[in-house]
């Protein structure tokens, strides 16, 4: 008999959804039909695994990945990966990948005619402490341009992937920066319904995390779905 | 379950994440050949609802090894854990939306109470245009424990459970190709699920 602890269902109103037209890209991609429920079972509840050399070696300060330094805002971002009971996840592997500080990513198809900084990739990773710790050593992006509807701006943002203990804890999103005048009008962040869960993907400046006369500190912590108090058999 | 802190939302990967998620030794999940079982090739073009390939796709997969145990501690079957097989995969879709892993034929694995799921690989998809990732599992065809299988028995329509199954197309350096394409929107779209 396999006993199974689920993982909570996602909250209504806490999730976008994909059908969601001001985002144009979606209207051909999201599913017309409801997805069928599925009661978790062994393969939902277990996940990739992150011990060292899995991941090769952790990338975790972005300003020192090429000969000289890149331009920017030196940012340090930190923060903890926890589920909804605020327990911390440990040994989950946290990805980035971000802009430079003019906005332009450093990918072929990106076309904005802003500049590449030699000196800036914009990708880094590491796997949490004991504690759900991360931490990585950046600039802060810049805002860009895109072709959503006309003149079309995203705010500041560095994309995120986190694992978190099972399949279903799967989370890929996005950390924005309090107080950027461009989230009000941006349909990618405004496509999840509840105002709480909107606010929860906004960093907050933490000048405890800040070093003097040197780098920036912003704090995001990212929460995974929580798990039944009990298993379940049936 | 009196949870306190709000989860955080998903948002899409965007069209540029190629840089920042690119591990190509992910898509070979057989530690170049050395894991037990039978090498498959597990391939397949991910489709809009214009039938138009999605070449800004990421696809990771999740399953169990030849013997069907998860690589992770909260499966406690008495089966043999594979050292060369970690069970998970990630591959991009390229320009003709397609994506390709090497891995090995999973066994079975145990459903909820005394149920037996069939051998089954599971699907994450995540692109641009995706607010959320999609769940979706792969089956085989031809395995006997399909028709008894809990999951795919909640697809009722008999056309939509073919969405989730996989067919044989030929092999590839002695290993089966196992085609399995994910069709987002309309005509023929993929079986996703919520859990
Ligand atoms: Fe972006």
């Amino acid at each position: 008999m396999t006993e199974i602890r689920e993982y909570n269902h996602e909250r209504a109103g806490g999730q976008p959804s994909n059908d969601w037209p001001a985002y144009t890209s979606t209207i051909k991609r999201h599913p017309q039909r409801q997805p069928v429920a599925l009661k978790q079972t062994l393969t939902e509840i277990t996940g990739p695994t992150f011990t060292s050399g899995w991941t090769g070696p952790e990338a975790t300060d972005l300003t020192k990945q090429h000969k000289g330094e890149p331009l920017g805002e030196r940012m340090i971002l930190a923060g903890r990966v926890l589920d909804e009971d605020g327990r911390p996840v440990p040994n989950t592997l946290v990805e980035i990948w971000q802009a430079n500080a003019a906005g332009r990513y450093a990918h072929a198809s990106d076309t904005h005619p802003a500049p590449l900084d030699p000196n800036f990739t914009g990708r880094g990773h590491m796997v949490t402490n004991e504690k759900g710790e991360y931490r990585f050593l950046s600039i802060i992006p810049g805002a860009y341009p895109w072709r959503n509807t006309y003149n079309a701006w995203r705010g500041k943002h560095v994309h995120f992937s986190v694992f978190g203990p099972a399949f279903a804890t799967r989370v890929i999103t996005q950390m924005y920066f309090p107080g950027d005048p461009l989230l009000e009008f941006d349909p990618i962040y405004n496509s999840v319904p509840d105002e709480a869960a909107r606010k929860r993907m906004i960093s907050r400046y933490d000048p405890n995390l800040s070093e003097a006369e040197w780098a920036l500190g912003y704090r995001f912590d990212i929460v995974l779905r929580g798990r039944h108090a009990t298993p379940a058999g049936l | 379950m009196d949870a306190k802190l709000i989860p955080t939302a998903t948002q899409t990967a965007g069209p540029f994440f190629h840089f920042g998620l690119l591990r190509p030794e992910w898509a070979d999940l057989t530690d170049g050949g050395k894991a037990k079982g039978d090498k498959i090739v597990l391939e397949g073009r991910v489709t809009d609802g214009d039938g138009a390939p999605l070449s800004d796709a990421i696809v990771e997969i999740w399953h169990a090894n030849a013997a069907g145990k998860y690589a992770h501690p909260e499966d406690a079957q008495d089966k043999p854990f594979d050292p060369h097989f970690r069970g998970f995969g990630r591959a991009f879709t390229d320009k003709d939306g397609v994506y390709r892993f090497t891995t090995v034929k999973p066994g079975a694995v145990p459903g909820r109470g005394n149920a037996l799921q069939a051998p089954h690989i599971a699907m994450s998809i995540a692109a641009r245009g995706l607010l959320h990732h999609l769940f979706t599992r792969v089956y085989f065809v031809g395995e006997g424990l399909n028709a008894s299988d809990p999951v795919l028995a909640t697809v009722e329509d008999t056309a939509r459970q073919r969405t989730l199954i996989a067919a044989p197309n030929g092999k590839a350096n002695g290993a089966t190709v196992w085609r399995f394409d994910v069709v987002l929107q309309g005509k023929g779209e993929t079986v996703f699920f919520d859990f």
